[in-house]
């Protein structure tokens, strides 16, 4: 039995030093701490996803009114602040834009975003909005340092500015140099935020709107970890009983 | 009080003149006995079937609000995460309990490996045993279609064409099996048909089996001990205990242990870090993009790895294919006396910690993309996979018989011809890698010659308590 455990714990470790060795690439991917217990980003977040979002990209398989019940926000706040279409409570966020149509604007349908979280994962959420950068040859006149040569705007321009590359100069194994970026840079600040966004950093917009997108691919995660605590100490103590009881049959087995 | 105890009694015995209830639950519960020296190993089985009921409950939940339709079937299962009261905890618990069915069932053949659970007489238990687990993997499959996610998709895609390989007939199985030209509704629906019904019932019925076979030739165990050769005056077998009341509380105290580990990843940590539920499977299948890296589940992985590292197509699903069947073999290729790991000499045990650790390290190749490096260590490895059972009649053999020492002969011809062939492979590609495991393979098969590793192992003796 200790040996078999010895055994576990050799294999926990090689799996943890797999892991470190295997997300050792993707140079300008960011790390984001996910934190759901924050109602008040989650609804700053849902306000950001709501007016910048939403317009072009659908989240049809999330409920306005679960948003709601779930971060506390009251129907009459969810109407008048949230809900800019005709769509009543009870239905989900679909939009007006059609899928041909923005194929025809954007090059591809800007996809669903509700459970994007859950496909890419929120480091790279953060890092992608994070990453815009000017660049006049794109046709929307942006570029991404994680997701290259994507079909989305800067959306989140007037809240950020625009970023300009910094290059440096990156020498491959066979030798030839190349331009690389190294990162980017600030350069043009946002001439007058939005009022709402006057006093919030562009950093904490995205980590906001992240937060939310996060709770948006699984909504039942706010609960998820609550439920699982009473679970398993019901489970805990039930194994006690269990325990106690296997213990008082077996004592007459020799 | 007496009054109600009389009424059941009465309603028993009414019940036991028409149906052979008491005497059922005699045989295969309170006056079957195991033997009294099991351990660790020995809660899988009743582990598996806990996963086996978990499975067919919350399916038929799921059942209740899944649409098998190609323009449904993503949104439902989303509409059961976030609409279906606790829909979510029902999803959780079928793909969490999917990866642990496997978990269960591979310690649990595991275990017979070492113990020598498949040896005489319990090769017809060990055959519906693999049966159960063949059918398990098709079951696997097909439910993995269902969430209509790009890696469902692409899969079922990949695994389809592997059957388009077979000469002559391959196409048209390929074909058979989608009902279609591509992956599309049409292959939905039927997998979700054989999905909900015409496995889920095969497997049942295999488990019924299972048990049956079981409960005829008794249990084996660590020591090995055949307890109903040994029975005191009232046909009770002196070192087995009733299985109820003993071991359905000892299995119980293994179950919640299992629910502990089990609700811990399905409360916190369901998608295993992208194990147990793939990251772009949150994507719907879309035929037009093909994911940049499709792996399959972490529990076909051991085998995909073996498939990847044949340098032929039709070669790597024969590879396969004998991979997963070769355990079926095991009754009658091991030829030692000898039941138990613990009464086995070195060479069994070397090649069983081989096997062992190949398994495990193909299956995280499997799940990587395939690198020079990658595809050599995986060749590397399937090497040792077959050897333990291409080894097992070798070593395990007493005696010299003509047969064995043909077969002997020609397995070190095999053994040598793939040195040779590995060695002549990494010449022509001038990698420096693989000279590497140009050179292991090498060196693994001089060293077996110079162990005689071919010839008969030297089991320890076994105590008269066995026997």
């Amino acid at each position: 039995m200790k040996r078999l455990l010895q055994f576990f714990v050799f294999l926990l470790m090689l799996n943890a030093a797999l892991v470190t060795w295997a997300v050792g690439d993707g140079r300008h991917m960011q790390h984001f701490e996910v934190d759901l217990s924050n109602k008040q980003s989650l609804q700053r977040g849902v306000r950001t996803f709501v007016n910048y979002c939403l317009g072009c990209h659908s989240a049809a398989y999330m409920r306005y009114n679960r948003i709601a019940t779930d971060l506390g926000i009251t129907e009459d706040v969810l109407k008048e602040n949230l809900m800019f279409g005709t769509d009543k409570p009870g239905e989900t966020m679909t939009i007006a834009l059609q899928k041909r149509e923005a194929e025809v604007y954007f090059g591809v349908g800007p996809p669903d975003l509700s459970v994007t979280a859950r496909s890419r994962g929120a480091d790279w959420l953060y890092s992608y909005l994070m990453t815009f950068y000017y660049d006049p040859g794109r046709p929307t006149g942006a570029n991404n340092l994680i997701f290259k040569d994507t079909g989305m705007p800067h959306v989140l321009w007037e809240l950020q500015g625009w970023q300009r590359p910094v290059y440096e100069e990156y020498t491959a194994e066979d030798g030839t140099v190349s331009q690389v970026v190294s990162h980017l840079e600030l350069q043009t600040p946002p001439a007058s935020k939005p009022v709402a966004y006057a006093d919030e950093t562009y950093e904490q917009t995205v980590a906001d709107l992240v937060n939310f997108m996060v709770y948006m691919g699984e909504p039942i995660r706010l609960k998820r970890h609550k439920i699982g605590m009473w679970v398993i100490a019901y489970l805990l103590v039930f194994l006690l009983i269990v325990y106690l009881l296997k213990r008082e049959y077996w004592k007459d087995v020799h | 009080m007496s009054g109600v105890i009389n009424a059941l009694t009465a309603c028993r015995d009414w019940i036991d003149t028409r149906f052979p209830l008491t005497k059922q639950w005699n045989e295969h519960v309170a006056e079957y006995y195991a033997p009294k020296n099991f351990n660790f190993w020995y809660f899988f089985g009743s582990l598996a079937l806990l996963v086996l009921i978990i499975q067919l409950v919350t399916g038929i939940w799921l059942t209740m609000n899944y649409k098998p339709a190609a323009d449904l079937a993503f949104a439902s299962v989303e509409y059961i995460m976030r609409d279906v009261e606790w829909g979510w905890w029902i999803r959780y618990l079928h793909s969490t309990g999917a990866s642990a069915f496997f978990v269960v069932v591979y310690l649990h053949m595991y275990r017979a490996l070492l113990y020598g659970s498949y040896k005489r007489p319990r090769e017809l238990l060990w055959i519906f045993g693999m049966l159960i687990y063949f059918t398990l993997m098709a079951e696997a499959f097909f439910g993995y279609l269902l969430p209509w996610g790009q890696m469902s998709f692409w899969g079922a895609q990949v695994i389809i064409s592997l059957f388009g390989a077979i000469p002559f007939i391959g196409d048209d199985l390929a074909l058979l099996i989608r009902g279609d030209f591509v992956v599309s509704d049409v292959t939905l629906n039927r997998f979700f048909s054989l999905h909900v019904i015409a496995l889920p019932l095969i497997l049942c019925a295999l488990v019924g089996a299972h048990i049956l076979a079981l409960h005829e030739v008794g249990s084996n165990n660590p020591d090995g001990v055949e307890i109903k050769q040994n029975k005191n005056a009232a046909g009770v077998p002196v070192d087995g205990i009733a299985f109820h009341p003993y071991y359905t509380v000892k299995d119980i105290v293994g179950a919640v242990v299992f629910l502990i580990i089990f609700c811990s990843v399905v409360f916190f940590a369901p998608e295993m870090g992208g194990y147990f539920l793939e990251h772009a499977n949150f994507v719907p299948a879309d035929p037009l993009k093909t994911p940049e890296h499709i792996a399959p589940v972490w529990y076909f992985t051991p085998f995909y790895a073996i498939l990847r590292a044949v340098p032929d197509k039709l070669g790597g699903i024969i590879a396969m294919g004998a991979a997963t069947m070769a355990f079926m073999a095991l009754p009658w290729i091991d030829r030692s006396s000898v039941k138990s790991i613990r009464y086995r000499g070195w060479k069994h045990k070397t090649a069983l910690a081989g096997f062992t650790v190949s398994f495990l390290i193909l299956g995280y190749l499997g799940i990587q993309v395939a690198t020079p490096t990658y595809t050599w260590a995986a060749r590397f490895l399937s090497i040792i996979y077959f050897a333990f059972f291409l080894l097992l009649p070798c070593y395990s053999t007493r005696g010299a018989g003509p047969v064995i020492t043909v077969y002997r002969w020609l397995v070190r011809g095999l053994f040598w011809f793939i040195a040779v062939l590995a060695v002549a492979m990494a010449a022509s590609d001038g990698d420096v890698v693989s000279n590497y495991f140009a050179a292991a393979i090498l060196l693994l098969v001089v060293g077996m010659e110079y162990s005689k590793f071919y010839l008969t192992d030297r089991d320890k003796p076994v105590p008269a308590r066995v026997r």
